[in-house]
């Protein structure tokens, strides 16, 4: 053992047997596994129970058994609340998944990697294009991230330390929005949700009238899948308090069919991209994007590539605007986010490109139909109403027959091998009777009609309508 | 280069006391050392600001640097001309350059020194 890390250290360490003694000496131990020491209560008696190396078709085979064991795949999925189920044209992995884009680590230098900082500029023009906004990095880890550091953005412009945010904008988000604030020492206020499952703008000019917010955060279609933006009137009083309107975008396929946030008054967009061509993948690596006018340049945190041009005077690509950044401006810096998605922002644009401005209308359109489709199928069960009346985009908050909660509905239909959807309950104390169903372009009739009578099947079992 | 009657800080931040208000840039030594500026990021009309603390940023094509305050007090105007033309910093740095007034906290200033001694420190690095 002890020769082990010797020899490992002596490979793969820059430190020579001189350095490492003068170290140990320092810290006071003999060697280095004198170092690492696990202490022998926890320490392992035996070696692991690892089995020998198997030939590649026999681990295949294993793996496949391991693989069967996973049931996932057997259910129907009405789940939304942040992670949707779209359509992944095989154009997006041939392309995002070939040798020249796929290292381990993002490729900024301009010298060898035009062709990375090019795919990141056109993703910057793309967010650009979809939010109506000036400028846009180069992605951040995900949605709730990007809204974070957009909050960041909208305190640093204003000198304010608090922000005022929706209680219809996703409970993940406004918990990661919170945790970034404990930090920064941020007051984090919402407004209240109203009767109709949209935002109550009610207070707000009364809590604008201090000018104590940095900013508003709206989201849009918000977490109940309604479109909620705020109207002429409560833009004027936002613009009066000097108040950044940060606009949140959980689910991106809508901006194929809604007004984008700069058209309903948002200084920065934030939000989440999965939705354009990446996987699920257990809720993760997911992109994150941030968009801003151009007052918000300096700010806006990240990386940014910029177009300019060579010696030869051709279009050249490269990473600008570097001095926000905390390589050069240390903890001055607009933001500790230097890193972005850049492969999974790559799969979003290879997306975009290949199914164009009417290829994403359409597509939208259609997730706009199934959602009406699915909502009239299922409130045609009886005991089952919308819970909100209003457009929605994507998804729809569905109220379960009075007898009966929306955990216990859900229960039989995994049940059926049928996943509901998500159980607003748990966020939403009021609301424990109320499912968020998600419907996409690839919720087909036939689903939708299993869900229909699974539901239909469940009020009998449970006896839930009486005549 | 240092034109008589400013203060200045070791930091190569100028003063103009006039009154009670005190102009604030900085010098040609830090413009020329800094190179090309490309943008300035200057402090909020209202702030209060604390003597040498950091209340702003000076970026160029090769570095950035903070603007520490020579003054402390109330900032009471800034040159928001500098946002369009960040390169009057390198053209006309204690004229067209200058950065902030502020309204002065102690009628005094401690520490700062006068055109002769920062030339001798501006010489002896």
């Amino acid at each position: 053992m002890a020769d082990g890390y010797e020899s490992l250290t002596r490979v793969y360490a820059p430190h020579t047997e001189s350095d490492i003694r003068e170290m140990l000496d320092a810290v006071g131990v003999e060697s280095l596994e004198d170092l690492l020491r696990v202490p022998d209560a926890i320490a392992l008696a035996a070696p692991l129970a690892v089995p020998p190396g198997l030939p590649e078709l026999e681990l295949q085979r294993t793996m496949a058994a391991y693989a069967a064991r996973n049931e996932a795949l057997g259910y129907v999925s009405f789940l939304g609340a942040g992670a949707y189920r779209h359509y992944v044209p095989p154009v997006v992995p041939a392309i995002a998944m070939r040798g020249e884009f796929l290292t381990a680590y993002t490729p900024y230098q301009a010298e060898v990697s035009q062709g990375y900082l090019q795919a990141i500029y056109e993703w910057q023009s793309y967010v650009c294009l979809l939010t109506g906004l000036d400028l846009a990095n180069a992605s951040v880890y995900d949605g709730a991230t990007a809204l974070a550091e957009g909050a960041i953005m909208a305190v640093n412009a204003t000198g304010r330390r608090a922000i005022l945010v929706s209680a219809a904008v996703h409970p993940n988000y406004r918990g990661v929005l919170r945790t970034y604030a404990r930090g920064l020492d941020l007051d984090v206020e919402e407004l209240p949700l109203g009767g109709d499952g949209r935002t109550d703008f009610a207070s707000l000019e009364a809590r604008l009238a201090d000018k104590r917010f940095a900013a508003l955060v709206v989201q849009n279609p918000n977490f109940f899948g309604a479109v909620d933006v705020p109207g002429d009137d409560v833009r004027r009083i936002v613009e009066a308090s000097g108040t950044v309107t940060i606009g949140v975008v959980a689910e991106a396929m809508s901006l194929g069919a809604l007004v984008p946030p700069a058209g309903w008054g948002a200084h920065i967009a934030v939000g989440e991209g999965q939705s354009f061509g990446v996987a699920m993948a257990y809720g993760g690596p997911y992109v994150g994007f941030i968009a801003a006018n151009k007052e918000h340049m300096r700010r806006i945190p990240g990386r940014l590539v910029g177009r300019s041009v060579d010696v030869a005077g051709k279009p050249a690509y490269t990473l600008t605007l570097q001095a926000r950044e905390q390589h050069i401006r240390r903890e001055k810096a607009t933001s500790n986010i230097c890193t972005n998605q850049a492969h999974c922002a790559l799969c979003a644009t290879i997306y975009l490109a290949a199914v164009g401005a009417s290829g994403l209308r359409r597509c939208a359109t259609l997730n706009v139909e199934r959602i009406h489709a699915l909502s009239e199928k299922v409130v045609a069960v009886p005991g089952f109403s919308r819970r909100f009346e209003g457009p929605v985009f994507n998804e729809a908050a569905i109220r379960v027959p009075a007898a009966a909660s929306a955990a216990q509905v859900l229960a039989k239909l995994r049940e059926r091998k049928i996943l509901g959807g998500v159980d607003l309950g748990r966020w939403y104390p009021q609301l424990t009777d109320c499912i968020l169903m998600s419907a996409t372009e690839l919720t087909t009739d036939a689903e939708i009609e299993a869900l229909a009578s699974a539901l239909r099947a469940i009020v009998e079992e449970l006896d839930l309508v009486r005549a | 280069m240092a034109p008589d009657g400013l203060l200045y800080s070791k930091d190569h931040e100028w003063a103009k006391i006039e009154g009670d208000t005190a102009t604030v840039g900085i010098t040609d030594y830090a413009q020329n050392s800094l190179g090309d500026i490309v943008y300035v990021e200057l402090p909020r009309v209202g702030q209060t600001v604390a003597e040498h603390a950091s209340i702003g940023v000076v970026e160029s094509v090769k570095a950035v640097s903070e603007i520490f305050t020579p003054v402390g007090g109330e900032i009471v105007a800034i040159n928001a001309e500098l946002e369009k033309d960040p390169a009057a910093v390198n053209r006309d740095p204690f004229g067209a350059g200058w950065m902030y007034k502020v309204k002065l906290g102690s009628p005094t200033p401690a520490g700062l020194m006068n055109a002769e001694a920062y030339e001798q420190m501006v010489t002896a690095q």
